[in-house]
């Protein structure tokens, strides 16, 4: 009878939980209902969480003996991670965002992971599928978590470079194949091969370790710019872990989540890959930063400087003016100090635009989410293909630590490593300003056509400081006025 | 009656089938400017993982799986609450130009304190 009801109630639980899933993603397709979308979301996983208590009336014979232990360490577990997350969650900037949603993925990944593991380990699988899903997920999972780990390491600033060694893509490979090759010889020894040299926990270690480092090795090469890639990628593979961690687990709601997670990064990604017009594979095996630099700048003349306050003046006396943010931005935290400025603009009539690239930052959609933290209403913020048309008319384009994205090579210079890659037209606009740190080149090493343009000019100097000069420049010209 | 939920091959993969359709269709209607959060909060989604190591951890025998399951429910449950309170936060700050200023401000602030 409590089985019964037990079944009941898991099962109710986690329909709704699907249900509640599917329906607060549905509700994220406008900036005004998604707030209530989460909202339903979390009502779901409590729901499921709450319910899967009643697997305890249900539990395997040999561990009713470890039922009090085993609740015990589930309620300790629930409390620390949720509590510990939940902390930082509320705290952390927003500009450390894209490492937050690398270590989430990667503990995501990492309970798939030892899902795989306790099921593998306890000889819990039944059958040959059971197994070979189980070690899929397993394989997937425990990439995720140690990919993740990486990458956040790199967006934190823990890891400064790419790590990058000559054959590296074969050393890749052929950890990959070992790990499939020891996910055979797991299936061979619980199916009761002899002579395998280790016993299958011995097996079942090698295996992880083989997936683990290859989680490494595949996410150390990868440069800061192409983060936005990888993060989406990694946040299908925990999707999928998970995904197949439910159908071992016989449980639907873990299947549908998963699923509908792996769906949602697999389209993030590729929409993150055709805007740097590259290929998925490209991005994960090849070696951008090396590519970019043995071809160096082929472009005459020199970059212009400008002052601050000039810039900002022009901007005061201008019709439109439409500002291209970039990952610079973000560094220098200066968001809240750029809308300051862009509010001062609207006061003075001035028609102000946000144009964002789909790739600036390290994570998809970083720059709206800095832009709508400093106050930014969302109707300012426009995407690639929305305002690309507009830079023609317009008299001031204010770039902002932002490099390739604005790069008109992209378009014209067959050569150039990002030829093809789609950019904004900041170059078309009648003067373009430039707010960068020094006459470096960018993250990519790629020389910027548009910095040597005849309608730009640079001001250098970090974004924060250069906005407060911005800032007093108006501030001055209103003091004079009146 | 039964209410044990069994699911053999084909009916796995007419699940899947279904999710990762309508999760494509769902997702491709999200805005660019929703990207991040959209991303967080999917990586919430996935969170779910924490009833699966909850069930692992319930039913494991030796330390070693007790000690396996502990991380696995550790790790999900820090998934699915720190997914949740990053996603709620960022959701909060898209704001239209209609919403007055003021209001704008006092919610910021208690996000920040909360």
């Amino acid at each position: 009878m409590l089985v019964t009801i037990s079944q009941i109630v898991i099962g109710t639980a986690d329909l709704a939980a699907a249900f509640l899933f599917l329906f607060g993603l549905q509700r994220m397709s406008s900036p005004a209902t998604a707030p209530s979308g989460i909202r339903v979301a979390g009502l779901g996983m409590v729901a499921a969480v709450l319910a899967s208590f009643f697997y305890l009336a249900s539990v395997s014979p040999a561990a009713q003996p470890h039922v009090m232990v085993n609740l015990a360490l589930a309620l300790v577990a629930l409390a620390i991670g949720g509590a510990g997350a939940w902390f930082v969650g509320r705290r952390v900037t927003m500009t450390a965002m894209p490492q937050m949603v690398a270590i989430y993925n990667g503990m995501g990944g990492g309970a798939a992971g030892s899902i795989a593991a306790v099921e593998l380990f306890g000889g819990h699988t039944q059958g040959a599928t059971q197994l070979v899903v189980t070690l899929l997920g397993g394989l997937i999972g425990a990439i995720s978590l140690s990919g993740s780990v990486i990458a956040w390491a790199k967006l934190d600033g823990v890891l400064k470079v790419p790590l990058r060694v000559r054959g590296q893509q074969y050393v890749n490979g052929a950890v990959f194949l070992a790990a499939i090759a020891v996910a055979g010889l797991v299936v061979a020894s619980v199916l009761g091969v002899d002579g395998l040299l280790l016993t299958t926990p011995q097996w079942i270690w090698v295996f992880f370790a083989c997936a683990l480092l290859f989680g490494v090795l595949m996410t150390l090469p990868i440069g800061g710019a192409d983060m936005p890639v990888v993060i989406s990628i990694y946040n299908a593979f925990t999707g999928l872990a998970v995904g197949l961690e439910g159908f071992v687990l016989q449980n639907p709601a873990l299947m549908i989540a998963g699923m509908v997670v792996g769906a949602a990064g697999l389209l993030l990604t590729m929409i993150m890959a055709k805007a740097m017009n590259r290929s998925i594979a490209n991005v994960l095996f090849t070696n951008f930063g090396t590519v970019a630099k043995a071809r160096p700048g082929a472009i005459t003349g020199t970059e212009r400087a400008t002052d601050a306050s000039d810039a900002a003046i022009k901007m005061r006396y201008a019709g439109k003016v439409i500002i291209v943010p970039g990952y610079g931005l973000a560094a220098a935290h200066a968001q809240q100090k750029l809308f300051e400025f862009v509010k001062l603009l609207v006061a003075a009539k001035v028609m102000v635009r946000f144009a964002i690239h789909p790739v600036a930052g390290r994570m998809p959609g970083q720059m709206d989410v800095l832009l709508a933290e400093a106050g930014v209403p969302y109707d300012m913020i426009f995407q690639l293909d929305d305002i690309n048309d507009d830079f023609a008319g317009t008299d001031v384009a204010l770039v902002i630590g932002a490099n390739d994205v604005v790069n008109p090579a992209a378009r014209s210079d067959k050569a150039s490593p990002i030829y093809g890659m789609p950019i904004l037209n900041a170059d078309k606009a009648a003067q373009v300003y430039v707010i960068k740190r020094g006459q470096g080149k960018g993250y990519s090493g790629i020389v910027n056509a548009l910095f040597y343009a005849p309608n730009c000019n640079m001001v250098y100097g970090d974004a924060q400081a250069v906005l407060v000069q911005m800032i007093e420049a108006i501030r001055g010209l209103g003091a004079a006025a009146a | 009656m039964s209410f044990a939920i069994i699911m053999t091959g084909f009916v796995a993969l007419y699940i899947f089938v279904l999710a990762g359709f309508a999760g494509w269709v769902i997702i491709g209607n999200v805005p660019a400017i929703l990207h991040t959060p959209l991303m967080s909060g999917s990586n919430f989604v996935h969170g779910i993982v924490v009833v699966g190591g909850l069930y692992a951890l319930f039913n494991a025998v030796t330390p070693q799986e007790q000690t396996i399951g502990f991380f696995a429910v550790l790790l999900g449950a820090g998934n699915a609450a720190g997914g949740y309170a990053v996603t709620d936060r960022m959701l909060a700050m898209f704001k239209s130009s209609d919403a007055k200023p003021a209001h704008h401000r006092a919610s910021v602030h208690t996000i920040k304190k909360g």
